[in-house]
């Protein structure tokens, strides 16, 4: 398929890199001030070195990419909350191009995921976002896969929250430092708050809750509670009475939650690390777990580029 | 009309002169047939009481009265016969337990109903800036540990303690 991929951040620029090995043509790339276009496929090594060296990948504007002649856009900006632009824009191009649209951007699909939904429906193109949850881990694809028989979802989404906890847990070591720690070791963003604050956790399970009941989910209909200066004692304490504290996200009985939650020590969802860990809970096939990295370029992008392969040729 | 049936009482009492006799004499008063008093003296509770495993014979209506003047007379009714406190909850507090008042927290979980404080550890460094936190273990009868959680949170968000909740039913 002919590619048009948009937002030259990690997941982007591996898209761009891995596309080949799948057998697909980026024809377009854009960032958030300049693109690059070819019909007949861009030079990702040129391109990706452009980027490093004068953070621009191309001569074009990024309108040009959005406009170019692609099969499928692969939305991988920044997310966005509240409107979800300018990625929703991106998406509501394609469609209305009777293009695909993949998604790594959770901003679309979390806050108006009625609107895709409704522009998808209008449209001859197809849109699809298993990179949004989760990462590397094929969760919506399970989900589709199991055909209505997922009841409940719940799970470890944020690699950065789980890397603090398990870190205080292990080393004894206070929110702080091990903060610090995880910015120096690139784990943690310099403004950490979407990720120590639930945000990006509650934003993976309201796309799961519009998923497994049909939408009307926003970030607005979860509660949220994060792990953001959480004493060490309460791991201490945790320990002591074997079981260990992760940031837990459910969607079950209608509802989205995100908080710090005890869970047994060595139990499926302690995972440790930057780890994440999805639980299905099924009508007939009981639980499901599934386990990987839930973020990283290659790793991200190996998700985009499996949803590319599941799209119906144009 | 009813057939008499043993059941099992687990109290927890006050380390103090008297306490064994006034916890027994609600039995007694009530038409309970005490067949054995189990005093697990060396084995204090984290809040400083002492577990009794009392054993008796009664009616189930009898029954009922029993733990009811129990109740009344003030004696922590751990563990009722039938009506076993089977689901335990674990949840950790965290915040400023000791200058919001831990032991109305405690009591305001405790009266909720259907759900008693079993033990309670608190951790609080040093100095009374950083927060403290306390990992409480709730005993609730069948089927009332959703209220209890609601409790739980209901006093927190009014204390403005966070709460680390377990995971809901059948998560391990």
């Amino acid at each position: 398929m002919r590619l048009a991929v948009v937002g030259a951040g990690a997941v982007g620029r591996s898209v761009l890199e891995l596309a080949d090995e799948y057998g697909h043509d980026v024809v377009a790339v854009a960032d958030s001030t300049t693109a690059a276009v070819d019909p007949d496929g861009v030079a990702a090594g040129e391109v990706l070195a452009r980027k490093r060296e004068t953070d621009t990948v191309g001569d074009d504007e990024p309108a040009a990419a959005l406009s170019a002649e692609y099969d499928a856009l692969v939305e991988a900006t920044p997310t966005t909350l509240g409107d979800a632009e300018p990625g929703f824009s991106h998406v509501r191009r394609a469609l209305e191009r009777d293009r695909h649209v993949v998604l790594a951007n959770k901003g679309p699909v979390a806050e108006r995921y009625g609107d895709v939904r409704e522009l998808e429906a209008d449209s001859a193109g197809s849109v699809l976002f298993e990179a949004a949850v989760g990462g590397a881990i094929p969760v919506l694809s399970t989900v589709a896969d199991l055909n209505g028989q997922v009841t409940a979802a719940r799970g470890v989404l944020n690699g950065t929250a789980n890397f603090i906890l398990s870190r205080m847990a292990a080393e004894g070591l206070g929110y702080e430092h091990v903060l610090a720690e995880a910015q120096d070791l690139g784990v943690a963003e310099t403004d950490p708050t979407f990720d120590v604050e639930g945000t990006d956790a509650a934003l993976k399970c309201v796309i799961l809750a519009n998923v497994l009941y049909g939408g009307g989910y926003t970030l607005a209909d979860a509660a949220v509670d994060g792990i953001a200066d959480l004493p060490g004692s309460a791991l201490e304490l945790a320990a002591e009475d074997g079981r260990t504290i992760r940031l837990v996200g459910e969607v079950s009985d209608g509802e989205v939650r995100v908080g710090p939650r005890l869970v047994p020590e060595n139990g499926t969802l302690a995972v440790s690390g930057t780890l994440n860990i999805v639980q299905l809970e099924t009508d007939h096939a009981g639980r499901l777990n599934i386990s990987g990295r839930g973020a990283g370029g290659p790793e991200t992008a190996s998700a985009v580029l499996a949803d590319v392969g599941r799209l119906p040729p144009r | 009309m009813s057939e008499t049936g043993s059941y099992t009482v687990r109290l927890e009492l006050v380390d103090e002169p008297g306490e064994l006799l006034r916890a027994l004499r609600p039995i007694a008063d009530n038409g309970g047939n005490l067949l054995s008093i189990f005093h697990e003296r060396g084995n204090v509770t984290p809040r400083g009481h002492i577990p009794v495993e009392v054993d008796l014979e009664a009616t189930p209506a009898q029954f009922d009265v029993i733990v009811d003047a129990l109740r009344d007379a003030g004696v922590n009714v751990i563990q009722a016969g039938a009506e076993r406190y089977s689901e335990e909850l674990t949840v950790v507090l965290v915040g400023h337990l000791v200058e919001t008042d831990l032991s109305d927290t405690l009591q305001r979980f405790q009266d909720c109903g259907g759900a008693s404080v079993a033990d309670v550890s608190l951790s609080a460094p040093a100095g009374t800036d950083e927060p403290s936190s306390a990992r409480l273990r709730l005993v609730a009868s069948e089927g009332r540990s959703a209220d209890a959680l609601a409790t739980v949170r209901e006093v927190a968000a009014e204390k403005e303690l966070r709460v680390v909740e377990p995971l809901t039913e059948g998560s391990a």
